[in-house]
């Protein structure tokens, strides 16, 4: 029974497929799993944005969305009837070629991300011995696109908000890429499946051999994460579309449905990047403890996915903005060292073959570097809280 | 660096001859091969707080030029004072800063009784001092939410802010009918008596506002993208500040002492105890912690106001509403508002309107060294340096 319900969707796909000729058989395959990954994450995305009103209106007391259908949940289809109703506002002085371009440009590579993310056992669309590196490659083409709207509006905003993105974007990347190396050190292979499946509990264990559950899994964890926020232009590192300051960046000049285009793009990028997240490190579809492998897989994929985005909103409605220079001094004189210091750590795990004798040697070494790294980031601005003196006396609290 | 010129086309540049002129028309070169790109932040962005816009001039992101242009909230308040009688003004002054209507209020019923020579009673100088000092508060909490709103924390400070700004909102709205524009001081006292009940509802929003504080302080005064984007940005240096007459918490951040409440001692600040928290960077985060400083004080200073309050009335017997007419003379009466030193001069000719009526707006003042504290920084520094000088449209352009 549990098998069956793990299977479901495997077997709804199967099930279609045999009712069609040989010869249109992997056309029909491709198209409903497509189409069923895009209504799903277009649904999710529709859904997350509500969410998202509603749960940093109540961090910040307030009720956030609750007019539209039930609870507010249906905000996001008034949203996009009314973004697909505005006019379409183009710029006199813009490149509306290139203006037109740029929201398909960034939407597609984000799209192509899903075809390697395996959403439960055997629920991949595309299943390649590279997938991590497609997964990269198609996601570094959004730099393209934000930096053909940001030129292309002719707004100086834009092309500040380009800039910017141009640079964090491809400064993250390296720690983003470098972070999963070695995941693939110790799985083995490239191939997102594959990875997986190195993360499920052997039998008899009774606990995942998860990424997250090694020393240099969750120092390498964290990094992706960060860097996943950066790539995802999501608070604190915003600043491509600062608000405050560059008013909206690069889409500046974009309305109606194509600045709900770039809307959407981010939100798939983000999902996208959470979904590699737990590829990578939470062990994907599989549970982490054998006892509770009777759960089916796919609800394991999106509930660590929902975790993850809830994570996202959470830090929004938290933290204040870096600027650029911070941006990129943390990219630079943070991540990247620690991210090729794990790749030597990495190694010695896998000399060592893991276990306490993994842990002794790699938990002091990267917590050293954590240390250091940071003192020499932050030490040497003299960040630090302060002491105020009054008026008529000395030194006081 | 690439640019666009004024009408957003890249190159252009009209009949300027090409072989020499490598840079399109009112472009100009950063001397290294690059040109600088000129921006209008405002009348229209999101953090001016206002109408107000910065003209500023980038090389890459840093500021190289900053000319802050006002004046698109003119109203005529000073001339409009001066063909009005002299209570009409009060009204308007409500509108110079709109969050702090009752310290205006006070500042101008200051200028006046200095002018006429009205007394004021014990329980009117109480209401003062506890109207004006929760006026602080709320000014205080509000900026420093703006501060990080600015700062790009998607509104959660904000919020809080507004949250405590509201009951004390409601307080005001209980003693003087309205939340906002107050119009609460007259010449000679106050416009009517606390309702039955409403000290100890004061009493009970100032017993709970330090939690509120301390909640604030441990979500933003230690973190470190807070400090890391405040600290060392934007110093303002003592000798700046006092030559170009900085006041308030701004002039305090640079370790400068001087607070109207000690200083001229106006009203009964001298019985109350309290300190002047002082700055030694003068820097953006330094702004920050003196008004987070500054609101213990002003708790302080409520404490001890609500338990003194003595009874009476509320304003002069002997202060006339109808035909007041002060004698021929002048006075400036000035007092320590939220954002600085506020200030009325006043002439009077014997009629029943006053012959000159000026405001010394602090925010106005206190804007004047934005583009010192500005240059050298970049863009999102602009923002925040702004937003930790606190002004008011309302109130730079009267």
């Amino acid at each position: 029974m549990a098998a069956n319900v793990d299977q479901i969707f495997v077997h709804l796909m199967q099930m279609m497929v045999d009712r069609v000729p040989d010869a249109v058989a992997p056309w029909v395959r491709a198209a409903v799993g497509v189409g069923a990954v895009l209504g799903l994450f277009g649904l999710l995305f529709g859904l997350t944005t509500v969410c998202e009103r509603k749960g940093i209106a109540r961090m910040q007391n307030r009720l956030g969305p609750n007019r539209v259908g039930p609870f507010g949940f249906l905000q996001f289809a008034a949203d996009g009837i009314k973004s697909l109703t505005k006019e379409d506002v183009v710029p006199r002085s813009a490149d509306r070629v290139v203006h037109y371009l740029a929201p398909l440009a960034l939407l597609t590579p984000v799209v192509l991300t899903f075809l390697v993310l395996p959403f439960g056992r055997n629920m991949v669309l595309m299943h390649v011995d590279t997938g991590l590196l497609f997964f990269f490659a198609a996601g570094a083409s959004t730099e393209l696109a934000v930096f053909m709207a940001g030129w292309s509006s002719r707004n100086k905003y834009s092309l500040l908000g380009a800039m910017r993105a141009i640079a964090q974007m491809i400064s993250y990347e390296l720690p983003f890429i470098l972070s999963t190396v070695g995941v693939v050190m110790i799985a083995g292979t490239l191939s997102t499946v594959g990875i997986v499946e190195s993360q499920a509990a052997r039998p008899g264990e009774w606990l995942a051999r998860w990424n997250l559950f090694t020393p240099w899994g969750l120092a390498a964890f964290l990094l992706f994460l960060i860097a996943a926020f950066a790539e995802a232009n999501r608070s604190p590192f915003d600043l491509p579309e600062g608000e405050s300051e560059i008013v909206a960046g690069y889409f500046i000049e974009y309305s109606g449905f194509k600045f709900a285009l770039f809307f959407m793009a981010e939100y798939l990028g983000m999902f996208a990047s959470s979904g590699m997240a737990v590829t990578l490190f939470l062990g994907g579809w599989t549970a982490p403890v054998a006892a509770l492998d009777w759960i089916p897989s796919w609800l394991w994929f999106f509930g660590k996915l929902l975790a993850l985005i809830a994570l996202f909103i959470w830090v929004r409605g938290t933290t204040p903005r870096l600027r650029m220079d911070q941006l990129m001094d943390f990219a630079w004189k943070f991540m990247l060292p620690l991210a090729l210091l794990i790749l030597p750590v990495v190694a010695v795990w896998h000399y060592l073959g893991g276990g306490w004798r993994g842990w002794l040697f790699c938990t002091p070494v990267l917590a050293a570097a954590y240390v250091l790294l940071g003192r020499a980031l932050v030490g040497r601005r003299r960040i630090q809280r302060r002491v105020y003196r009054y008026a008529g006396e000395g030194v006081a609290s | 660096m690439l640019t666009l010129d004024a009408d957003g086309k890249q190159g252009g540049g009209g009949g300027v001859d090409r072989r020499f002129e490598v840079l399109p028309a009112g472009v100009e070169s950063n001397g290294e091969g690059g040109s600088l790109l000129e921006i209008s932040m405002g009348p229209q962005h999101p953090s001016t707080h206002g109408v107000f816009r910065m003209d500023v001039v980038l090389d890459g992101e840093t500021v190289v030029r900053l000319k802050p242009v006002f004046g698109y909230l003119h109203r005529n308040h000073e001339k409009i004072a001066e063909n009005a009688s002299y209570l009409a003004a009060m009204p308007y002054t409500d509108r110079l800063d709109y969050f702090c209507s009752l310290t205006n209020n006070w500042a101008y019923a200051l200028a006046v009784e200095k002018l006429a020579g009205l007394q004021v009673p014990e329980r009117a100088e109480f209401l003062r001092v506890i109207t004006a000092e929760l006026t602080r508060l709320q000014n205080h909490v509000c900026l420093a939410g703006f501060l990080m709103q600015d700062m790009g924390a998607s509104g959660t400070p904000l919020m809080y802010g507004f949250r405590e700004r509201e009951k004390i909102l409601d307080l005001f709205e209980s003693l003087t009918g309205a939340r906002m524009m107050c119009n609460y001081m007259r010449f000679g006292g106050c416009r009517t008596d606390a309702p039955p009940g409403w000290l100890e509802e004061a009493r009970g929003v100032v017993d709970r506002f330090p939690r509120f504080l301390d909640e604030f302080e441990n979500l933003l005064s230690g973190n470190e993208i807070m400090m890391a984007r405040t600290q060392g940005v934007g110093v303002l240096t003592r000798e700046l500040a006092v030559s170009a007459s900085v006041t308030g918490p701004v002039l305090r951040a640079c370790g400068v002492d001087y607070d109207l409440r000690k200083v001229d001692g106006y009203g009964i600040y001298p019985r109350f105890h309290f300190r002047v928290p002082l700055g030694d960077h003068g820097d953006t985060y330094d702004r920050y912690m003196i008004r987070i400083l500054e609101m213990r004080e002003s708790l302080a200073i409520l404490r001890q106001a609500l338990d003194q309050i003595p009874e009476g009335p509320v304003i002069d017997p002997k202060a006339k509403l109808r035909g007041f007419r002060p004698k021929p003379g002048e006075a400036y009466g000035r007092i320590e508002a939220p954002k600085g030193e506020l200030g009325f001069y006043l002439i009077s000719d014997g009629t029943a309107n006053p012959y000159r009526y000026r405001v010394r707006p602090p925010s106005l003042i206190n804007l004047t060294v934005l583009e010192d504290l500005c240059l050298g920084h970049n863009v999102a520094d602009t923002v925040t340096i702004l937003g930790s000088i606190d002004i008011v449209l309302g109130e730079v352009d009267r």
